[in-house]
C-alpha cells in the first residue's frame, strides 16, 4: 500500500487527484525556479568572494601607505592628533547607499559622498602643511578603498544569508513537499483502483444474484406448472380403486 | 528586510582605532559629532579598558546613522568573541590594519568565513 511515507490528509476522489496533480506541477516549477535562482546567486557570490579577498589584501597595502604618510606628517609637524580630534565637528567624508538588484535581492552598495570642506586648514600652518595635505589625500584614497570593501562585504553577508534561505527552500521542496504530493497521488490512485475493483466485484455479485434469482424463479415456475399438470393422472387410479371396491363383481362369491 | 528602509540614512563612517589611524581618518574628514555631543570615533590606547571598547562597539553598531564601522585589527582581537558574533549587514564591519600591527588575513572574521567557503 502507499501508506508508506507521509501524505496529505485528503479524501480519495477524482477532484482531489486533479488538485494534487496541479499542486505537484506547481511545486516542480517552483523547485526549478528556485534552483535557478540559487545558481545565479551562487555565481554572483563566488565573484564577490574573490573580490572581497582581493580588496582585503589591497587594503593592507593601501593602509600601509597611509600610515607612512602619517608618519611623515608626525615627523615634520609634530603630534597633530589632539588638534585633529578636537577640530572634528561634521563629517565631510560620508557614504551614500544605493541599491543593486541581483535576481530579486536588493544588494546595497556604498558610494563615497565627499563634500570638499575646509577642515583642518590651519593644521600644519607653521610647518609640514604639504605633508598634511598629502596625508589627507592618501587617507581619502584609503577610505575609498575601505568603502568599496565595505560594500562588497555587505553584499557578501546579505548574499550568504539569502543563499542559505534559498537552499533551505529548494531542499524542503525537493525532499519534503514533492515526495509528499507524490505519495498523496499514489494513495489516491490506489484508493480509486480499489474502489473500481470493489465496484466491479459488486456488480458481478449483483449480476450473479440476478441470474440465480431468475433461475430459481424459473424452476419454481416450472415446478408450479408441473404441479398443475401432474395431479390428474394420479387421481384416476384412486377412482379406479374406489370403483374397484365399491362395484360388486359377479364372480366373487362372498 | 527592516534595514532596507533605514539604510538611506546611514551615511557615517565610525572608527575604533589607535591614535594614528584615527588622526589619519579624521584628517580625511570622517569625524562627526552629533547634536548629543556623541563622537563617531573612539581612540584606543594601551590604557583603554576592554569594556570601554565593547560598549563603543555596541554603541556604533546600534546607531542608525552609521554605515561602516572601521576597527583596527589588533583592537578587534581584544573583543574577538563580540566581533565574531556580529553578523548584521548594517553597519558593515571592516577590520583595518594599524601602523604597528600589519594586516593578518587569517584573523579577520569575514575572511575566515571566506576561507571556509572556499575550502569546501
Amino acid at each position: 500500500m502507499s501508506g508508506a511515507g507521509a501524505r496529505e490528509n485528503v479524501f480519495a476522489t477524482r477532484m482531489a487527484l486533479t488538485n494534487t496533480k496541479l499542486r505537484l506541477k506547481g511545486a516542480q516549477t517552483g523547485h526549478s525556479l528556485l534552483a535557478r535562482k540559487r545558481d545565479a546567486l551562487t555565481t554572483r557570490f563566488r565573484a564577490i568572494l574573490k573580490k572581497v579577498d582581493e580588496a582585503k589584501r589591497k587594503m593592507g597595502r593601501v593602509m600601509q601607505l597611509a600610515s607612512f604618510s602619517m608618519a611623515e606628517v608626525t615627523y615634520t609637524t609634530g603630534d597633530i592628533s589632539y588638534l585633529v580630534q578636537e577640530q572634528a565637528k561634521l563629517a565631510t567624508f560620508r557614504v551614500k547607499a544605493k541599491q543593486e538588484n541581483v535576481s530579486g535581492i536588493l544588494l546595497p552598495a556604498f558610494e563615497v559622498d565627499r563634500v570638499s570642506g575646509s577642515d583642518f586648514n590651519l593644521t600644519g600652518l607653521g610647518r609640514g602643511g604639504q605633508q598634511v595635505l598629502r596625508a589627507k589625500e592618501v587617507y581619502a584614497k584609503a577610505i575609498e578603498t575601505l568603502v568599496e570593501l565595505a560594500s562588497l562585504q555587505t553584499a557578501f553577508t546579505i548574499l550568504d544569508e539569502v543563499i542559505r534561505a534559498t537552499n533551505r527552500r529548494v531542499n524542503a521542496i525537493e525532499h519534503v513537499v514533492i515526495p509528499r504530493l507524490d505519495n498523496t497521488i499514489k494513495y489516491i490512485l490506489s484508493e480509486l483502483d480499489e474502489m473500481d475493483r470493489e465496484e466491479f466485484f459488486r456488480l458481478k455479485k449483483v449480476q450473479e444474484k440476478k441470474k440465480r434469482d431468475a433461475a430459481s424463479a424459473a424452476e419454481l415456475k416450472a415446478l408450479q406448472d408441473g404441479e398443475e399438470a401432474l395431479p390428474e393422472p394420479v387421481e384416476e387410479p384412486t377412482e379406479v380403486t374406489t370403483d374397484l371396491l365399491s362395484s360388486k363383481d359377479e364372480d366373487v362369491i362372498f | 528586510m527592516a534595514t532596507h528602509a533605514s539604510f538611506k540614512d546611514r551615511v557615517l563612517i565610525a572608527v575604533i582605532g589607535d591614535e594614528d589611524s584615527i588622526t589619519g581618518l579624521l584628517l580625511a574628514g570622517v569625524g562627526h559629532i552629533n547634536e548629543h555631543q556623541k563622537k563617531n570615533f573612539l581612540v584606543v590606547d594601551a590604557k583603554t579598558q576592554v569594556s570601554t571598547i565593547e560598549s563603543a562597539f555596541q554603541e556604533f553598531t546600534e546607531r542608525k546613522d552609521v554605515a561602516i564601522l572601521l576597527i583596527n585589527q589588533h583592537i578587534a582581537e581584544k573583543i574577538r568573541p563580540t566581533v565574531d558574533r556580529y553578523q548584521q549587514a548594517f553597519p558593515t564591519l571592516v577590520e583595518i590594519p594599524s601602523k604597528d600591527h600589519p594586516y593578518d588575513p587569517s584573523k579577520d572574521s569575514v575572511l575566515k568565513r571566506v576561507q571556509k567557503l572556499f575550502g569546501e
